[in-house]
């Protein structure tokens, strides 16, 4: 009755020492190797040039990583709070639980919307990926996919197909068809290959090309048609939980987010690694350009989610609070980017004001972790998905204290009892 | 979570504990749920309802145990008392729960009162009854000595050891369906790195151009109050959200090719070059207008550029040709200005084509277009009709009737509409509308 769990942690002879001792299972370029923690460090200090140790690498890469935090600092001469004091102050905020999406029969995992605005897909533990019109809460497209924990899902920005992947190590894209006699199964297309499970993944502007992360340690660019890889992003040394595409004119770069606590930047077309941010002190669990593109939010086991400013090439603010002490699974931002949205594993969603750093609202509803969290295109709404098993969107009612504003009206809404907040 | 509790059981600051009434029996050391309760508000400055929340969380986890009623997990706010669980029993400790100590644990139980175990539990113990048979006897007789050990205890205590056992169980053997809080997904596993890339890396960003930070936050600043009624969630959205009032209004339009556009929509093609290009209609409107200028050959270029960077990857050779051939060869139909140094570069490229080939031209046009076009479009006639024909819609007022629902049709999926424009053969495609289509498909 347990869970998978793929870390098997094997002991016998290793395979540059031959002793018997607990192995760690590695994969370079795809080729599993068992070596003991002891050859591994070995490993990991050939490409040492003649005159180095460990030790030596070990020091000069600190003093460089001092140097650089110094670097950092000396630009910095202004905090977000002092900035973000001219700002006017938000008001109450009231959301309500407008939607419930009831239908999986195990944790939801990941969800994404559509272009529309409307549409939602999503894919939960049990292998099931449905796609949704969330306004009439109709189901209008279901798969199973033939592996369990599918943790990442994605919509392709026409509409017309869906990407999912998870323990398979895999992402399939499956295009959706109106025909209601088709097995979608069987068109299916499996596009990426990666050596652990797949953590992520996303469209980019267009259906022929899709990002994956995995627990592998790398991001792949793929090309949909021919399954072929364009570009592979490594760097992280750990597994990579998390990416997100940026929004920028040149629309060039990504950020990911890993278990090595380290969020870095891309460029897709090097494959570069261009920025790195290691401020946290946990896991990444999520990572959310901000919609200008200049900056980026992220959510981490450590129970803080921080913007990192991708110019100034630092992290400018963190949202955090004594009472939240549980990690926090997902973020996204309001279309303005005042607000961010948090949803945590205590079961709760936080929303923050960006810009003063507090704590605006705090909505329950759910019954178990949040796991993910994204706000409609068009900023109507969001949606979240929680491993109770539902989704959930939820919409505003604002009580803002802007002058000259129309105060929106405070009336319940149709049909649904007045819990207060939901 | 620890950390919470130690503070808890501070004596100074700590929650008030008390001896609890318990039927008859005193306990020493339980405090109340609402003690509990209060505690926390007032440490943490938080609501009442984020308070029991939490607290609940805090008993789930098994920090905290019930005495009343031990086998449910609940904080309740009232009288009903409770105590801080040993740290022996947390479950951060994670050592994991070993099967004889729980063979130990279900016989202590059957003995004590036969029938006391529930489903669940008998079922567990009948399936470790034929696992560890080997040292069955022995589970029995630990638990017979056990219970001994036990009876020679005040009942205070023994009642407190019960507790603590039993809520120690129930969140590491859960009952089937209810919720497990141990509960972590896929493990994660680390992948060494080697440190000299570590070291080129922090080289690389040493060299690196930093902005001040002011600057910068002053432009999330300029950035959110740009949006600011842009953002329905901020500032509501009219003339309704499709959400709260049922009504897809809002939606209809806001389509890519609606007649006229809204006063929002219209405004925020001048925030920035991208706004424009990124809507379809603005960047028709933008088209028209360069089509005045005579530089409409720079739109259409960016946009074949950006079809080759994205487009399936078996057509980029074609795309490249046809790119060569409609805009960069000399006397070239739609020829595009870039300067040379960026055109040479260009066409040796165009020996090995891939996919990025076009960027340094593309960027250069962008560019362009950026300084020079955008900005006089937004000064032109054209926008500024535009402009004004653009509709503010009107907000719709609430129905008088609170539960008179409207009707939620659902719209037709984009799958589909793209089969209708390949089927006309039409680059525009009629946009979805709003209003009930025939399938309401339900699986």
């Amino acid at each position: 009755m347990c869970d998978q769990t793929f870390l098997a942690i094997t002991f016998g002879p290793c395979d540059s020492c031959s002793e018997n001792r607990p192995l760690m299972n590695l994969y370079i370029k795809t080729e599993p190797i068992n070596y003991c923690s002891l050859c591994m460090e070995i490993m990991a200090c050939q490409g040492l040039a003649s005159g180095e140790t460990l030790k030596s690498l070990k020091a000069e890469s600190e003093t460089l990583r001092k140097k650089l935090e110094e670097e950092r600092k000396k630009l910095h001469d202004v905090e977000l709070e002092k900035v973000a004091e001219k700002a006017e102050a938000l008001g109450e905020l009231n959301m309500k639980t407008r939607r419930t999406l009831k239908g999986h029969g195990n944790k939801v995992l990941c969800m994404d919307w559509c272009k529309d605005k409307r549409r939602i897909v999503s894919s939960s533990q049990d292998g099931k990926v449905i796609v949704w019109d969330a306004f009439t809460t109709n189901k209008e497209h279901a798969v199973t996919m033939p592996t369990t924990w599918v943790m990442a899902c994605a919509y392709a920005p026409s509409g017309c197909a869906i990407a999912c992947g998870g323990l398979d190590n895999k992402c399939s894209v499956y295009p959706l068809s109106l025909d209601k006699d088709e097995n979608l199964a069987a068109k299916k297309k499996s596009v990426a290959m990666h050596t652990n499970y797949l953590s992520g993944c996303t469209f980019t502007n267009s259906d022929m090309q899709i990002l994956t992360s995995s627990g592998d340690g790398t991001s792949a660019l793929w090309d949909v048609e021919s399954g072929q890889l364009l570009q592979s992003f490594h760097g992280h040394s750990a597994d990579v939980l998390t990416l997100d595409l940026a929004p920028s004119e040149t629309g060039n770069t990504f950020v990911s987010g890993g278990s090595d606590k380290k969020a870095n930047v891309w460029d897709l077309r090097s494959g570069q690694n261009v920025q790195s941010f290691d401020t946290h002190d946990s896991d990444i669990n999520c990572v959310k350009y901000y919609p200008s593109g200049d900056a980026f939010a992220s959510a981490s086991d450590d129970s803080t989610c921080r913007l990192f400013d991708l110019r100034a090439d630092r992290e400018v603010s963190i949202y955090s609070k004594d009472s939240i002490m549980f990690g926090a699974a997902s973020v996204d931002f309001s279309l303005s980017g005042r607000l961010l949205f948090a949803g945590y594993n205590d079961y709760t969603i936080n929303v923050w004001d960006v810009l003063k750093g507090t704590r605006v609202a705090i909505l329950f509803g759910h019954e178990n972790r949040v796991s993910s969290l994204r706000v409609s295109p068009d900023g109507t709404a969001f949606c979240s998905g929680s491993w109770d098993n539902t989704l959930r969107n939820k919409f505003l009612f604002t009580m803002t204290a802007y002058p000259g504003q129309r105060w929106a009206n405070c009336a319940p809404p149709f049909g649904t009892p007045n819990h207060g907040q939901m | 979570m620890e950390r919470v509790i130690v503070a808890m059981q501070d004596p100074d600051m700590g929650v008030k504990m008390r001896n609890q009434r318990l039927l008859i029996t005193v306990i020493p050391h339980a405090m109340t749920g609402n003690d509990v309760i209060e505690w926390l508000i007032q440490k943490y400055n938080i609501t009442e309802e984020e308070a029991r929340h939490l607290g609940g969380l805090l008993v789930q986890y098994g920090y905290i145990y019930p005495l009343r009623d031990p086998r449910s997990l609940l904080l309740r706010s009232d009288d009903s008392p409770y105590r801080f669980q040993t740290p022996y029993f947390w479950t951060s400790s994670r050592w994991p729960a070993s099967e004889l100590d729980y063979a130990i644990y279900l016989a202590k139980k059957n003995i004590r009162k036969q029938g006391e175990l529930v489903d669940y539990e008998k079922e567990n113990y009948s399936i470790l009854h034929k696992r560890i048979n080997h040292t069955w006897d022995f589970v029995v007789m630990q638990a017979r000595e056990q219970l001994r050990a036990s009876k020679q205890r005040r009942k205070a205590d023994r009642i407190v050891l019960e507790c603590q056992e039993q809520a120690y169980w129930l969140i590491n053997k859960p009952c089937p369906g209810a919720f497990d809080v141990l509960d972590l997904g896929p493990e994660r596993c680390n992948v060494l790195s080697s440190r000299v890339a570590l070291i080129e890396h922090s080289r690389r960003a040493l060299g690196r151009n930093r902005v001040k930070s002011s600057i910068c936050l002053e432009s999330f600043m300029k950035y959110s109050e740009q949006y600011l009624h842009h953002d329905p969630i901020m500032s509501g959205c009219l003339p309704s959200n499709p959400w709260i009032s049922d009504d897809t209004a809002h939606w209809t339009i806001n389509t890519d090719m609606v007649g006229t556009p809204t006063r929002l929509r219209v405004e925020r093609w001048s925030f920035s070059f991208m706004e424009l290009l990124n809507d379809s209609m603005g960047r028709r409107e933008f088209m028209i207008y360069l089509e005045k200028e005579f530089s409409a050959e720079n739109l259409c270029f960016w946009v074949a550029c950006e079809d080759l960077r994205h487009g399936e990857s078996s057509k980029i050779i074609l795309k490249v040709e046809e790119v060569y051939k409609n805009f960069l060869a000399p006397g070239a139909a739609r020829w595009v200005n870039i300067d040379s140094k960026t055109m040479e570069r260009t066409l040796e490229g165009i020996k090995r084509p891939h996919r990025f080939i076009m960027d340094d031209a593309q960027m250069h046009i962008y560019f362009l277009m950026k300084k020079d076009s955008y900005p006089r479009y937004l000064k032109s006639e054209l926008y500024k009709n535009m402009l004004a024909k653009a509709i503010v819609p009107q907000e719709t007022k609430k129905s008088v009737f609170p539960f008179m629902r409207r009707q939620r049709h659902s719209s037709p999926s984009p799958a589909m509409v793209t089969q209708a424009t390949e089927d006309d053969g039409k680059a525009k495609g009629a946009g979805p509308t709003g209003t009930s289509s025939t399938t309401n498909s339900q699986i």
